[in-house]
């Protein structure tokens, strides 16, 4: 997927060429400015994750898609065809694009078979309705229980059925708005999985907004992370972890430490608190080194440190680490941690990424495990 | 939409007050000072001052016996505590005098006065304090009690410290609703003979044609009924945020150890005088009827006029009411705020006033529509139109904005997300409101006095000109057909506070379970 943050490049090059394109798409409420300049592309049967702290602009640009929103500048399209231009706006239900609302809202008064026939063709023969009803209650693995209402679902049922509900009709986008927040953790793991091997089975092309970086790095084909109305990177989960474009990413993405460098334009051996690392990816303006806890190795010899905290997830801990200057880092070790208050040595393993720094952001709370 | 259908529901004060000031303030003033004005103005206060007292000690007490402690039977007398609510004061007021007539010893002494006035209002007008108020207390959430326990309060400083703050709200405006009740009775205070603005406005129209001196009480009437919203408001805003968290365990009850009996002797006795004296006095005056032989046309064409007016009235309601309450649930704001508040501005108007004010509307701006049912369905619109915005608004909420977005997103059109969705989940809760408006009016006393076309009866009036002349056994089958209308309103109200025991209030199969932070409306819906 071809990612640009230059507006005006993108509206030459794709349009008409992906399955959803949003361009230049700027709106404001009052003088908030919840989406400036967005541009994103999404290919037929890819699955997007928008991920971003709340407040970022993700809802707005879900809402926006939906045509739940007007957008003031820029341009949405789905399926080659223009949803959204300055002063134009098609109503939401002549854009085909189906959404599965954090709540689930199925319809209270309809029975779950219902729900899912609701966006179907009112015309279509009722054999044809009843089959594509049950293909996508099987698909979301609740066959059999078209016959129940809403409120006999559990919570976890009741938004297989939004889904399906959403992916009957095939629309050509499928919007998923934290779907997943209300429910248990246990549940959630299972749902994500889930809801991804029907949207994939569908062959559904599909948007998801969270702010939960696991759900987006294992849900999505491909990541946005969006902050204040902005998307500062859009690329496969594995390269917005590996290689975040600026410091920001690299520590709202995965736990990070990042230690200042003078000049890490250039690749090769840099000098930080950790020792001398490899420094790999350095762009211009690249201002420090990302260290992840995994590369932080714990042993005997080292760079001297005490182990200040342990966060101990079952398979594997989070350890914080106090270097003599002061300076904190983290290091994921396996399920036999060190306890607190001991002295270990660490070192840095593998290549670490240079980042410009831009402006830091307020470091995300560590994720559980789940 | 919306404004014009406040419009309507103001109409009967802003003509009230374009007539006040057509006069001058100088001529009102000369009206107004006067020792009989005095007079009335210090029975009125005086009376509701003691009603309300006795309804918030009888009304917060009974709610903390019933959802609290280990009172015995606490559940039947839950419900049965509420069913006062089911006797329109002047039925109430017919049962009781009624009663006393038949076993006073001495003829002369009549049941009526300011005691008799205050004892029958007290004793239909608690449950406005003790249902919202049960109400809340089944709702507080018991983690905080429990929190103030372990830190050491004792049960006594639990209820006054933590339990009986939160219920505040509560409190306050149940004794809001009973003082405004006892202001705009009309009914009860006739019928016991004791001269109250009501009366005197009614009084000097109906009896004296004195026009300007009807207005003129009128006007201060309002002054009166304002002062009390006014005043209610200002406790209010002191205390506004309270936790609405959803209680999913019920609060433990205290053990009263001995005094428990004595907590259902005191319960059982409300219930028996409140329930008792009508019931014993319909029983002895229909079996006294039926033996007499009744008219049963008359009947009949006093249901027929009860029935019209009041369908009419509560169509009329609800037309005027769905943009209003629309409007509020969907585009809660300012002007939606205003626009409600004003709505129940007029509720709080006395039945008299509107009615007064119409017949001056009637006569002088709208002939046409003078003495026909139409005006009387307005004036049941004017008072009744919060009833019906309250329950527009909270069938709006079973068709929450994300439903309709959901089905757009699916291809459907507006107009069909309508038909589909928006309807199917509001209708149940919009006919609901009809309903209850409808019964309400079929009760309603003043207005329907003053407004009715002439020839026109309907149950309400027939029992006032029946009592009116001491024929008790002529009025009983209209005060017990009129109390069977009422015990359908009061037992909604009483179901959706929720003190009914759980699977006699349950949710429908099939249909929209409630969200659980929704707090029931506990505005109680029988008007004065």
């Amino acid at each position: 997927m071809p990612v640009t943050t230059d507006a005006s490049r993108a509206s030459r090059t794709s349009v008409g060429t992906h399955a959803v394109e949003v361009i230049g798409v700027g709106k404001s409420f009052g003088p908030v400015r919840a989406l400036d300049h967005v541009d994103l592309h999404l290919d037929d049967g890819e699955f997007l994750a928008v991920l971003g702290p709340s407040g970022c602009g993700k809802t707005t640009l879900l809402r926006c898609l939906a045509g739940f929103e007007r957008i003031d500048e820029g341009r949405l399209a789905v399926h080659g065809r223009a949803v959204a231009l300055p002063g134009i706006h098609l109503p939401p239900h002549r854009r085909q694009v189906a959404v599965v609302p954090q709540e689930g809202a199925l319809f209270p008064h309809l029975s779950v078979a219902d729900n899912v026939g609701f966006g179907l063709p009112r015309r279509s023969p009722r054999a044809q309705r009843s089959r594509r009803v049950d293909e996508c209650l099987e698909l979301v693995g609740l066959a059999g229980l078209g016959q129940r209402m809403p409120h006999e679902l559990s919570g976890g049922q009741q938004q297989r059925v939004a889904l399906a509900r959403a992916l009957a009709p095939r629309p050509p986008l499928v919007l998923l708005d934290e779907p997943f927040s209300a429910l248990d953790a246990s549940l959630r793991v299972e749902l994500r999985r889930d809801v991804r091997d029907a949207l994939h089975a569908d062959g559904a092309t599909a948007i998801l907004v969270t702010h939960d970086q696991g759900e987006a790095l294992s849900m999505a084909d491909q990541v946005a992370v969006m902050r204040e109305g902005r998307v500062h990177q859009v690329a496969a989960p594995e390269e917005v972890y590996a290689a975040p474009v600026d410091a920001w990413v690299a520590s709202f993405v995965g736990e990070a430490d990042l230690f200042p460098v003078p000049d890490a334009s250039a690749d090769g051996l840099v000098d930080t608190p950790l020792g001398r690392v490899e420094v790999t990816g350095g762009v211009d303006d690249a201002t420090h080194v990302l260290v992840r806890p995994e590369q932080v190795v714990l042993g005997a010899d080292g760079i001297p440190a005490q182990v200040r905290t342990v966060d101990f997830h079952g398979h594997d801990a989070l350890v914080t680490l106090a270097l003599d200057d002061g300076t904190l880092v983290h290091s994921r070790s396996g399920a036999h941690p060190p306890v607190v208050g001991a002295r270990v040595g660490l070192r840095v393993q593998g290549a670490c990424r240079a980042v410009p720094g831009g402006r830091p952001g307020p470091a995300p709370a560590p994720t559980p495990a789940r | 939409m919306a404004l014009a259908a406040t419009a309507v529901a103001l109409l009967p004060l802003g003509y009230l007050l374009l007539r006040t000031a057509e006069g001058g303030l100088p001529t009102w003033w000369e009206t107004v000072a006067t020792e009989r004005v005095a007079r009335l103005t210090a029975t009125s206060l005086l009376l509701a001052l003691v009603v309300t007292l006795a309804c918030l000690v009888i009304g917060v007490g009974s709610a903390w016996l019933v959802t609290r402690s280990n009172t015995p039977g606490r559940a039947p007398l839950a419900v049965l505590l509420a069913l006062p609510l089911a006797v329109p004061s002047y039925v109430a007021a017919f049962t009781w005098v009624s009663v006393s007539d038949l076993w006073s010893a001495d003829p002369g002494a009549r049941f009526e006065g300011f005691g008799a006035a205050a004892l029958v209002l007290t004793l239909y007008t608690y449950p406005y304090v003790y249902l919202p108020v049960a109400a809340a207390l089944a709702r507080v959430d018991p983690s905080q009690e429990e929190v103030a326990r372990s830190l050491g309060c004792g049960p006594w400083r639990t209820l006054t410290t933590v339990t009986l703050p939160q219920v505040r709200p509560a409190i306050a405006g149940g004794g809001l609703l009973a003082a405004l009740y006892v202001l705009a009775d009309f009914g009860a205070v006739s019928i016991l003979r004791l001269d109250t603005f009501t009366r005197a406005i009614f009084t000097a129209l109906s009896s004296g044609f004195n026009r300007s001196m009807a207005l003129t009480l009128a006007t201060v009437l309002v002054l009166l009924t304002l002062a009390i919203l006014w005043g209610e408001g200002r406790t209010r805003r002191a205390g506004a945020r309270f936790s609405t968290a959803t209680v999913s365990r019920p609060a433990p009850a205290l053990d009263l150890g001995p005094w428990r009996l004595v907590g259902t002797g005191t319960l059982a006795l409300v219930v028996l005088t409140a329930l008792g004296v009508p019931a014993l006095s319909l029983a002895r005056w229909i079996a006294a009827g039926s033996s007499a032989g009744q008219a049963w046309d008359r009947i009949g064409g006093a249901a027929w006029g009860s029935l019209s007016a009041s369908l009419l009235g509560a169509l009329l309601t609800v037309a005027l009411a769905l943009p209003v309450g629309l409007l509020a649930a969907r585009h809660p704001g300012r002007l939606s705020a205003l626009l409600e508040r004003a709505a129940y501005l007029a509720h709080a108007l006395p039945g008299v006033v509107v009615g007064l004010s119409l017949v001056f509307f009637g006569v002088t701006v709208a002939l046409p529509l003078y003495q026909t049912t139409w005006l009387l369905a307005l004036a049941y619109a004017s008072l009744f139109l919060p009833l019906a915005v309250a329950a527009v608004a909270s069938a709006a909420a079973q068709a929450p904005p994300s439903l309709e977005e959901a089905a757009q997103s699916l291809g459907t059109s507006p107009a069909r997300v309508f038909t589909r969705v928006t309807l199917p989940l509001t209708l149940p809760g919009i006919g609901a409101g009809a309903a209850l408006v409808f019964l309400t009016a079929m009760k309603e006393l003043p207005a329907t006095l003053l407004l009715r076309p002439t020839g026109m009866e309907t149950l309400a009036t027939r029992l006032w000109s029946a009592t009116g002349i001491g024929r008790y056994a002529e009025a009983a089958p209209y005060a017990l057909l009129l109390v069977a209308l009422a015990a359908i309103p009061t037992w909604v109200v009483v179901r959706r506070t929720g003190i009914v025991p759980a699977g006699a209030a349950g949710p429908l199969p099939g249909r929209a379970v409630p969200h659980p932070a929704d707090p029931a409306p506990v505005e109680p819906v029988v008007s004065p």
